[in-house]
């Protein structure tokens, strides 16, 4: 199999020395797996940020599976749950003979669906330019390329809206936006860190360490964030973690929590992050003056 | 026979002297690692952090705390690879460490589903008190399921089996749970790799009364031990009401496991490798060997929870993964030095 990838990615790159591709670029996923052939018309999704963005762009009638975690929109609620990355069912998926398997970089899955003779499409979303490249892609392929523009027109518009909602006393102030209660935070790079940063905040957590570092609790209580972000059982109980009852955020009630279906729009880097920007400018605006 | 005997009290004085030293040096060591690194300066000028919280708040009782955690394991690897006569013996052997995770997945899950259908007082304990609670009770459940299993602790053999039996089949319980709540699933990794980030003062008391409660008892059936350590025949030729006191110590091992667990998760290694360590440096009776592993399990997980904070500072390491670092290091090294391919 492996073989044959490379005898296609041969072929792919005597056909760019002769400057034949150089017409039509194709569709690339993340692989550099080229998409050949016409758009799609039965699709699985096994990843749920992926389902939203075909939903998004308009093919939501052309899916015909998805993993057990999506959930949005509702219409797919109806159709097959095909297990997880980890674990997904290759016998019902097989069986529902799809022109294309849309996942995460796991390999075993993509390798696995490869040998079978299905199409696989595989996407990173870290960042908002991989989910930008991602939209675009599957725009493409779904032969509907001008619909990633309006979709990211209006991701672009929701975040500026949102820009705009925060309130003054807010701008530049220090936020910690928590992903685990380890605690892991969403760093600079991390495409929560993005939004945040696009909405006029400064992460507390310094972009070197990278997108969703692990911190040393002592760094919180020493960096203090203005705000703090996290799911509502956690900031709950936040205060009793040793000295975090310093936590100027916490002091002053700066804080957003997030009951856990808010909480999942924030961290899926999908089509909706023009409406995870707001939801956190809600919060602030809606925060005490202290 | 007594120069036989004084080299070995010499090298046990040596051995407690070595651990106490190595504790102090190390308890020291722990009140100057944090987010900035190695330093001494405690307060920042510019954030005007007090001393007192950092220190006093933080560092000291993360400290204490890990050399509670890894004593108690400690203790807990004795009195197992003792009850076994098997020096693999660890004391997450009979259940305890798969009861735990299963019992904190369970809730995790629990709280993730229920999320707005509880009401607020409730998710506030749901996870804090909760998961503390969850883990001791799953841990003490994984035994009692064992013991249950194993129709009491008269036959080692059964016993062990057992535990193997429901180590793998309540993993598979929580596997299944983590399958279903991408929630619990976050959870429980950082459960599995052990965690000593937020260890307080309230752990610290706990952690200490319970390491308080566990030590006299196990002093005491320390003899017991040794006979077991003498064959069955042995021990039942002396007297000794062989399935009640396996039993006890059964018990003793839950107790220390399931404490430790409950507040620093599933921090491995420390339990199986501290016997080793008294073992290599001081041959000695089960009066000797239980206090001692408890000291060298405690001053074992402290110097990785100081590597933990220290290494990549302010990021941390998972502390179970030092552990399993530095133990199975050192286990490597002692198998190579006795020749053992």
């Amino acid at each position: 199999m492996s073989a044959m990838r490379l005898l296609r990615r041969l072929a792919g790159l005597l056909a760019l020395c002769a400057g034949v591709a150089a017409a039509a670029e194709p569709v690339r996923d993340d692989r550099g797996v080229a998409w050949q052939g016409g758009p799609p018309r039965r699709i699985v999704s096994l990843l749920p940020s992926l389902t939203e963005t075909v939903c998004a762009l308009g093919a939501c009638d052309r899916l015909v599976g998805v993993d057990r975690f999506s959930d949005w929109p509702a219409q797919v609620n109806t159709l097959p749950r095909l297990g997880g990355l980890d674990d997904a069912s290759v016998e019902r998926i097989v069986a529902l003979r799809p022109d294309v398997v849309l996942a995460a970089r796991s390999a075993r899955v993509a390798e696995r669906f490869e040998a079978l003779g299905l199409k696989v499409l595989v996407f990173d979303s870290d960042n908002h330019a991989q989910v930008r490249h991602s939209t675009e892609a599957l725009a493409r392929v779904l032969g509907q390329p001008q619909r990633a523009a309006q979709l990211w027109a209006a991701i672009h518009r929701d975040e500026t809206a949102a820009a705009a909602r925060i309130p003054p006393r807010l701008r530049g102030r220090s936020v910690y936006f928590e992903v685990d209660s380890t605690p892991y935070a969403a760093g600079t790079t991390s495409f929560i860190g993005e939004t945040l940063q696009r909405l006029g905040l400064r992460n507390v957590v310094p972009a070197e360490y990278g997108a969703f570092p692990r911190l040393n609790p002592e760094f919180l209580v020493r960096r203090s964030p203005d705000l703090v972000m996290a799911m509502d059982r956690e900031l709950a109980t936040m205060a009793a973690r040793p000295g975090w009852h310093t936590l100027r955020a916490l002091k002053d009630g700066q804080t957003c929590g997030f009951e856990s279906e808010r909480y999942v729009l924030l961290i899926r880097p999908g089509p909706r992050m023009g409406e995870a920007a707001l939801a956190i400018a809600d919060c602030l605006a809606g925060l005490p003056e202290r | 026979m007594n120069a036989a005997l004084a080299l070995d009290l010499s090298r046990r004085r040596r051995l407690v002297m070595g651990l106490a030293v190595a504790a102090l040096a190390l308890s020291l060591l722990g009140l100057g690692v944090g987010s900035e690194g190695w330093s001494w300066h405690w307060s920042d000028a510019d954030s005007a952090v007090p001393m007192e919280l950092i220190v006093g708040q933080i560092r000291a009782p993360r400290t204490l705390g890990a050399l509670l955690v890894g004593a108690l394991l400690g203790l807990a690897g004795a009195i197992a690879q003792g009850l076994f006569r098997n020096p693999l013996a660890d004391p997450y052997l009979l259940g305890t460490g798969s009861g735990a995770s299963l019992a904190v997945v369970l809730v995790l899950a629990a709280s993730a589903a229920g999320g707005h259908a509880l009401a607020l007082a409730n998710v506030e304990w749901l996870p804090r008190i909760g998961l503390v609670v969850a883990a001791f009770f799953g841990a003490l459940g994984g035994v009692s399921l064992t013991l249950l299993l194993a129709r009491g602790a008269q036959e080692p053999l059964r016993l062990l089996l057992s535990g193997v039996v429901v180590g793998v089949v309540l993993g598979a319980g929580s596997d299944l749970v983590t399958t279903w709540s991408p929630d619990a699933l976050r959870g429980k990794q950082s459960f599995m790799l052990g965690s000593t980030g937020f260890l307080g003062w309230q752990s610290v008391a706990l952690l200490a009364a319970g390491l308080a409660l566990a030590l006299p008892p196990a002093w005491r059936l320390a003899r017991a031990l040794d006979a077991l350590g003498l064959g069955e025949e042995s021990a039942a030729s002396l007297g000794l009401a062989l399935p009640r006191l396996r039993l006890l110590l059964v018990v003793l091992l839950a107790l220390c496991t399931a404490l430790a667990v409950s507040q620093a998760g599933l921090v491995g290694f420390v339990g199986l490798v501290s016997p080793h360590l008294v073992r290599r440096f001081a041959p000695a009776p089960q009066r000797f060997m239980l206090p001692a592993s408890a000291a060298a399990g405690g001053v074992l997980m402290l110097g990785a929870d100081i590597l933990a904070r220290g290494l990549i500072a302010p990021q941390e390491l998972p502390v179970g993964v030092l552990t399993a670092v530095l133990g199975g290091g050192y286990l490597l090294w002692l198998l190579h030095k006795r020749g053992v391919r």
